[in-house]
Formats: C-alpha cells, sequence, structure tokens
C-alpha cells in the first residue's frame, strides 16, 4: 500500500463514520482541531481502519495519532508487506 | 423410594408474565450537570444520547426502588404474592452489602419464605437474572419467579468527573416469569453468556470510598466489536432471524454504543430501544426499565420476539431472546 493509497481509504471511512468529506482528509489536517471528531469517533475510525487494512491501532497509539498524517505513517509501518 | 425427580417442571420452560418499572422523581437535566462540571448540552447529546436521567433521593436506597418495580410487575401478572417462590435482584449498586435486597424487596411486598439471592453481573445483570430464573423454572426449583433489576448509580458517581457523571443514573425494572403452558409457544430463548476478565480493570468501583470509574475508549471498542455476534449468535439459538425481531433492547449504555451494535447486528433504527435518552445508564435497571416503559406506551406487540443484550464491567455480558408477553 502506498501512503496515498491509505489516505484515500482512510478518507472514505472518515466520511462514512464522521460525515467528513473525504476530499477534506488531508495529511496535515488535525482530527479534533480541524475535522471536529471526537474520541469516539476515533474509535470507530481505527476499527474501521483494521478492517480496511489489517493494522490494529491499539487505544494507548491511538492516543498520539494526532493528525491524519500519523495514522497514514501508523499504518504504513504497521502494515505487512510494507516497503 | 428416594426419587429426584421435581414436582413440576413445565416443558416449555419459562417466559415472561409481566414488567414493571420505577424512575425516582428528580430529573437531572444536561443543563444542571453543565452548571456542576465543564460540559454543555451539545457536548453531552452528541457523546452519550442522553437528554435527562433521574437521580434517587438521599434517602431512597437500591431498595426502595426494587420494591415499586417488583411491586407493579407483580400486580400487572395478576399473580398473588404466595405464588412467587424465587426473588432475583441484579445490582452492583447498594449500599452495604447484607442483607441482601432480594430478601427484604420480598419481605415489603409480602411474599413469604421465597428464595433470594442477588446477583452482581453489572449492566449484564438483568440478562443473567432472567436466565438463571428461565432455568429454575425449567429445572422445577420454582415456579414463579420475581426478577428485579435495581441500580442507585449515583451514589458511586464523582459528579467533578464530567467523564462518567453524564452517562449514569437511578432506577429499577422488574419482570415476572412463569412456566409456559403446554402448547404454548416458548417464553425465553437460550442465553449466550460470558465474560472477558482480563478486561477487568476497564470499568471498576475499587473500594468503598472509590468512585465509579472507567477507561471509556477502551469499553467502547469493545462493546462496539465484540457484542453484535453475541446478540446475533442469541438469535441464531433461539431459532429466528434478526429481520424477524420486534424491537432489540440492549443495556442501554451509551446512544452510539447501541447504534453502533444495532447497526453491524442488522436491526434497524427504529426497532431499536432507546430509553436512555430520558433515562441515562442505569446499569442492570436499564433493559428492565426500557421494557417497562415501552409496554407502558403500548410500544411492545404481544407475543412478538425481543432481543435483550446486556454487558459491562466483568467485562460480563449476556443476550436472549424473548416473547414478548
Amino acid at each position: 500500500m502506498t501512503d496515498q493509497e491509505i489516505l484515500a481509504g482512510l478518507g472514505e471511512i472518515v466520511e462514512e463514520i464522521a460525515g467528513v468529506p473525504a476530499d477534506e482528509v488531508t495529511p496535515n489536517k488535525s482530527f479534533v482541531e480541524d475535522l471536529d471528531i471526537d474520541s469516539l469517533s476515533m474509535v470507530e475510525i481505527a476499527v474501521a481502519a483494521q478492517d480496511k487494512f489489517g493494522v490494529e491501532i491499539p487505544d494507548d497509539q491511538l492516543k498520539d495519532l494526532a493528525t491524519v498524517q500519523d495514522v497514514v505513517n501508523f499504518v504504513a509501518k504497521n502494515s505487512e508487506g510494507s516497503a | 423410594m428416594r426419587s429426584f425427580t421435581p414436582p413440576f417442571a413445565p416443558a416449555g420452560g419459562a417466559r415472561i408474565l409481566s414488567f414493571g418499572g420505577y424512575q425516582p422523581g428528580n430529573v437531572l437535566t444536561n443543563d444542571d450537570l453543565a452548571a456542576m462540571v465543564d460540559t454543555s448540552d451539545e457536548w453531552i447529546r452528541s457523546r452519550v444520547g442522553i437528554v435527562s436521567r433521574r437521580v434517587a433521593g438521599p434517602d431512597e436506597s437500591v431498595t426502595d426502588m426494587a420494591v415499586v418495580a417488583a411491586g407493579k410487575a407483580l400486580a400487572a401478572s395478576g399473580l398473588s404474592p404466595a405464588d412467587i417462590d424465587l426473588v432475583i435482584v441484579a445490582t452492583c449498586s447498594t449500599e452495604g452489602s447484607l442483607p441482601n435486597v432480594s430478601a427484604i424487596v420480598a419481605y415489603r411486598l409480602g411474599i413469604v419464605a421465597p428464595g433470594a439471592y442477588d446477583i452482581n453481573a453489572a449492566c449484564a445483570g438483568f440478562c443473567y437474572a432472567l436466565a438463571s430464573a428461565s432455568d429454575s423454572i425449567r429445572a422445577g426449583s420454582a415456579r414463579h419467579v420475581l426478577v428485579i433489576g435495581a441500580e442507585k448509580m449515583t451514589a458511586w458517581i464523582d459528579f467533578t468527573d464530567r467523564s462518567t457523571c453524564i452517562i449514569f443514573a437511578d432506577g429499577a425494572g422488574a419482570a415476572v416469569v412463569g412456566p409456559v403452558p403446554d402448547g404454548e409457544p416458548p417464553g425465553i430463548g437460550p442465553v449466550v453468556w460470558g465474560s472477558a476478565g482480563d478486561m477487568g480493570h476497564n470499568i471498576t468501583i475499587a473500594d468503598r470510598d472509590s468512585f465509579l470509574w472507567q477507561e471509556g475508549q477502551t469499553v467502547f471498542r469493545w462493546a462496539t466489536t465484540a457484542m453484535h455476534p453475541i446478540a446475533a449468535q442469541a438469535c441464531e439459538r433461539a431459532g429466528i432471524e434478526v429481520s424477524d425481531l420486534a424491537v432489540f433492547v440492549p443495556h442501554q449504555a451509551n446512544l452510539r454504543i447501541i447504534e453502533s451494535i444495532a447497526r453491524k447486528l442488522g436491526v434497524p433504527r427504529e426497532r431499536l430501544a432507546d430509553d436512555i435518552v430520558h433515562a441515562g445508564n442505569t446499569s442492570s435497571a436499564s433493559i428492565p426499565l426500557a421494557l417497562s416503559r415501552m409496554a407502558e406506551r403500548g410500544d411492545l406487540k404481544p407475543g412478538s420476539a425481543a432481543l435483550l443484550l446486556g454487558f459491562g464491567a466483568g467485562l460480563c455480558y449476556a443476550a436472549q431472546v424473548i416473547t414478548v408477553p
């Protein structure tokens, strides 16, 4: 998976769960500050990301993922077969 | 000659005959809470879906609330106190640990010398108690059982902790359970129950001087990922399709949790009980309280199938399908 593919997939997830248009889910956006996503929605996004990318994001790690790019990096780093 | 065959053991098992519920008179709104802690009506509605909840008075005990709810259920059943031979109370918020609530409830309702015990399976308690009542009747250990969920959660809440004080509330709900007459359809389906003690540290009241504490995100994740398969399994064991359920009554934990479970289970929103909006999270009381309020409003169709799902501290969970009385 490329970062672009992860970003696109994450955008779909955020749109479905939080109703934020996928094209607004850009790398530098903060989930809480810019996208107005609360802690429970972040859990739902983490669960959906696990289903989509096969990467588990535990709660203690989730707290440190503030921006879209943080999640993309986490998924890229932890996904199987990543370069 | 020695015989261990019970004198009565209905082949058809047990069914629910009636419901009863009680909510304390004191209404606590989101605006009331916003005056106490840093929160707002909008914040509470969006996080947990609660608009208002009820709080017991300082002199109102778990037992007091249980007596009122159980008395209503007993009256609605048409039975007399003498017909009840077992009383089970699910609770996790009693003021003290002795005497148990069930024996005192029985005494105050004029039920003479029934079997009486309390169980603590936290928010799953009512479903555990209902399963135990059903099994007792099926086995011939009891003929009619009074099953109650009663909680004074606010006695264990820190009203300076905005993550918990917005959620929990007080109340009681009860059901009278009796045998299924020969030839009638079954009343209480097989229970699917279990626990995850490895996650027990995520919801605690650590000791008598502590308040209720929970790791909200972890519990949210568990409830929204692990519970819909349990609910689906309860339907499967009862031989019913999810699409044939008239109503899904999960523990009223948090509106977002139960909407998520319903969505994943395939239950349409209009068939999801959402009593939490005006009752808050009353732990083991939430399911029978929701059922009793729906019955009062005429929202329960007699003979239809309802799916119950309790889940919470332990972490414990239980689900079963019932036929609505």
